[in-house]
């Protein structure tokens, strides 16, 4: 599937965050956006207000962000790509529909800016305090996709992934940006758009008497239809069986949440994306996402001046949680430092993966700017020792 | 004979007429006896068929409650969505893929109180969409609380004694903030509901067709109203038929006077002749047309091939 040429503005250009996501949105072939504005993910929907109606999208501003999602996901149903932008407060009136999405199956986008939080918080300030709430924010038990773009290109770039796996596992992707990168203004490539793989939706060729909406594939995900092709499917946010229909027991709720949850866990290895630097020989990795991930940049330089062995892994993908990469680095390595714009949320998900082989040191911060390269060495130091 | 030697036999097997609108796999359905959601799910597939609408181009979406629950039987494209929000569903389904007629079909307590917000601003874009709404005056499926719809004095598990909130005239709701298409049947009105949900489905634009069934077990054993077969002797006795009433004179209250009718049948642009519209004459050649038949999106075609 090629996308819609006029959705690529092949070249290079200067670009924040937000707009850059909304240009990934535009080159994956999305056409549907239901959205409410928020700070600091405004940007990006009013880019996307201005760009669809030149090549053929059509752009919602629903009356709130319960709405937003519920219209994502019914757009997804009617065939389309569709996606939706917010920030903190918006992410919880939507976490209603992301359960939903995850229930029926939906491929939808949803990008979250993160700013300082719990509630209204600081609406203009960076914070990353919704990595726990991406994994666990809507009731009940599911798996979800989540990742984390440190600067413009990975915007862009991660947008257009975030899309792929979607289509891929029929799940909602959560595009975990924070207010750093979606304000920062740098350089943003666009290839050609044949030079961009696209993941088309797995529409079943299978007849309307043969097809089952939740019968899954060998890798654990159904094909999906759009809602006028004649299939005349049910789908359901409540229990069901593999024709959709509702099934109220144990037995149903267990072959339905346990697929759910496995086609992503069993897909991990081909899901989870970290980059790495200088960790084969660390005696300290520092993990870190997102704006975290380049003022690292800083106190890992500084550190390795002083002669600190150290490494760096930057988790791309959040959730799935690379367990498997940290299971095996905390066999060898001294100690895992964790930096966040929180109180300590992922660096929970180290810890339970270095299994006490390797100490785990956060370092905190509580949203409104970001860390002192300094702070974070001071903490590389303590943990080298 | 047994039923399944009837099927065998195509000569002995009569098939009722409703039989090819509905799962009848997932039949006997959930309702009580004598409940009106199941005599309005029988008016609106015989308004689907009076229509004319090509089946598979008609998807369903319903919220939560008795009345959520009619998606699941009718053998359309069909959506059961979360509390509140099938309207914020349906806006979405019909925006992506315009040639469907899409239809929201939910309670009371659903579409005004928990998805109120999505209701007055879908009604207000004139959203193409048509909207049914069972109105049973109570939650029926958590076992009869207080609606918004409940009248003054009717008494509710959580209204135990008596309620004294206004509650919401639906008609005038709807005709205020916009929509084209606005009736008003109880379940005993059988041919002219058909006739209203024919009407509200061959309706360009946001119209409402509001069915008046108070709950049959709950809400009319707890206040005391007989049986179901009282209930329809009491909308005999108790309506008034009055086309083109002014919105404002269709407060219900308690055992008192429902006037039925149509009230509201305009015509104003829908959301996407709107946009279309506009942006036309805004962008000139620029803009891409949206949903109008040309510019279909063949994706499913693309990706086959692919």
């Amino acid at each position: 599937m090629k996308p819609d040429p006029k959705g690529v503005l092949t070249g290079e250009h200067y670009l924040d965050g937000d707009h850059a996501c909304a240009e990934g949105a535009l080159v994956a072939g999305c056409r549907f956006f239901a959205g409410y504005p928020i700070t600091p993910s405004t940007e990006v929907a009013e880019r996307i207000a201005e760009r669809f109606p030149h090549v053929g999208g059509i752009f919602i501003q629903m009356e709130d962000e319960l709405g937003s999602m519920a219209a994502v996901v019914g757009a997804a149903w009617g065939g389309a790509k569709a996606m939706t932008v917010t920030s903190g407060p918006g992410f919880s009136l939507m976490m209603e529909n992301i359960g939903l999405a995850a229930m029926m199956e939906t491929p939808c986008v949803v990008v979250n800016v993160q700013r300082g939080g719990p509630s209204t918080g600081l609406p203009t300030m960076v914070g990353q305090g919704d990595m726990m709430q991406a994994r666990w924010g809507s009731h009940g038990d599911y798996e979800i996709i989540a990742l984390c773009p440190n600067s413009p290109q990975e915007a862009f770039d991660l947008t257009i992934e975030a899309f792929n796996l979607s289509e891929q596992y029929r799940v909602p992707v959560l595009l975990m940006m924070d207010e750093c990168v979606g304000h920062m203004t740098e350089k943003v490539v666009i290839p050609e758009p044949d030079k961009i793989e696209l993941t088309p939706r797995r529409y079943t060729t299978k007849s309307p008497r043969e097809y089952l909406p939740y019968l899954p594939c060998d890798d654990l995900v159904p094909e999906i239809i759009k809602a006028g092709d004649g299939y005349r499917i049910h789908s359901t946010g409540l229990t069901h069986d593999e024709r959709g229909y509702p099934v109220m027991s144990a037995e149903a709720q267990n072959k339905l949440v346990r697929r759910l949850v496995d086609k992503i866990r069993k897909n991990a290895d081909k899901i989870v994306r970290i980059e790495e630097h200088d960790t084969d020989k660390a005696d300290v990795v520092v993990v870190s996402y997102g704006i975290t991930n380049r003022v690292v940049q800083a106190a890992l330089a500084d550190a390795r001046k002083e002669g600190i062995k150290v490494g760096d892994l930057k988790l791309v993908t959040v959730w799935p949680f690379p367990e498997r990469r940290i299971a095996e680095l905390a066999e060898r390595v001294k100690a895992f430092v964790v930096p966040e714009i929180n109180f300590g949320q992922i660096i929970l998900e180290v810890e339970r993966c270095a299994r006490g082989k390797a100490a785990c040191y956060p370092v905190s911060h509580g949203g409104g700017g970001v860390h002192e390269p300094a702070d974070i060495l001071k903490v590389i130091e303590e943990a080298a020792r | 004979m047994s039923r399944a030697a009837i099927v065998e036999e195509p000569e002995l097997r009569h098939e009722h007429p409703l039989e090819p609108f509905l799962r009848m796999d997932r039949i006997p359905h959930i309702w009580c006896p004598t409940c009106g959601i199941g005599t309005s799910v029988s008016c609106f597939l015989n308004a689907l068929k009076d229509s004319g609408l090509p089946l598979d181009k008609v998807a369903i979406v319903s919220g939560i409650g008795c009345t959520g629950r009619v998606a699941g039987y009718v053998k359309l494209d069909s959506f059961h969505t979360t509390h509140g929000r099938p309207i914020a569903f349906a806006t979405g389904l019909k925006l992506a893929n315009p040639e469907l007629k899409v239809v929201v079909f939910s309670g009371d307590g659903d579409l005004i109180a928990i998805g109120g917000n999505h209701f007055i601003h879908a009604a207000r874009r004139n959203m193409d969409l048509t909207v049914i709404c069972v109105n049973n005056f109570i939650y029926a499926m958590t076992g009869g609380q207080l609606g918004p719809t409940t009248p003054i004095m009717a008494n509710c598990s959580t209204s135990p004694y008596g309620n004294f909130e206004q509650p919401f005239n639906i008609p005038l709701l709807a005709a205020s903030c916009g929509a084209v298409y606005v009736a008003r049947w109880t379940a005993l009105h059988i041919r002219r509901l058909t006739k209203a949900m024919t009407e509200a489905l061959l309706k360009p634009g946001f119209s409402v067709v509001e069915v008046i069934a108070p709950c049959s077990t709950l809400y009319a054993r707890r206040n005391r109203l007989g049986t179901g077969l009282d209930l329809m002797k009491f909308y005999h006795d108790n309506c008034e038929i009055r086309h083109g009433a002014d919105p404002r004179d269709l407060d219900i209250g308690f055992q008192q006077k429902i006037i039925v009718g149509k009230f509201v049948d305009i015509t104003r642009p829908t959301f996407l002749e709107a946009y279309n519209a506009h942006m036309k004459k805004v962008l000139g050649d620029a803009f891409v047309p949206y949903g109008v038949a040309s510019a279909a999106p063949k994706e499913k075609e693309e990706s086959k091939a692919a």
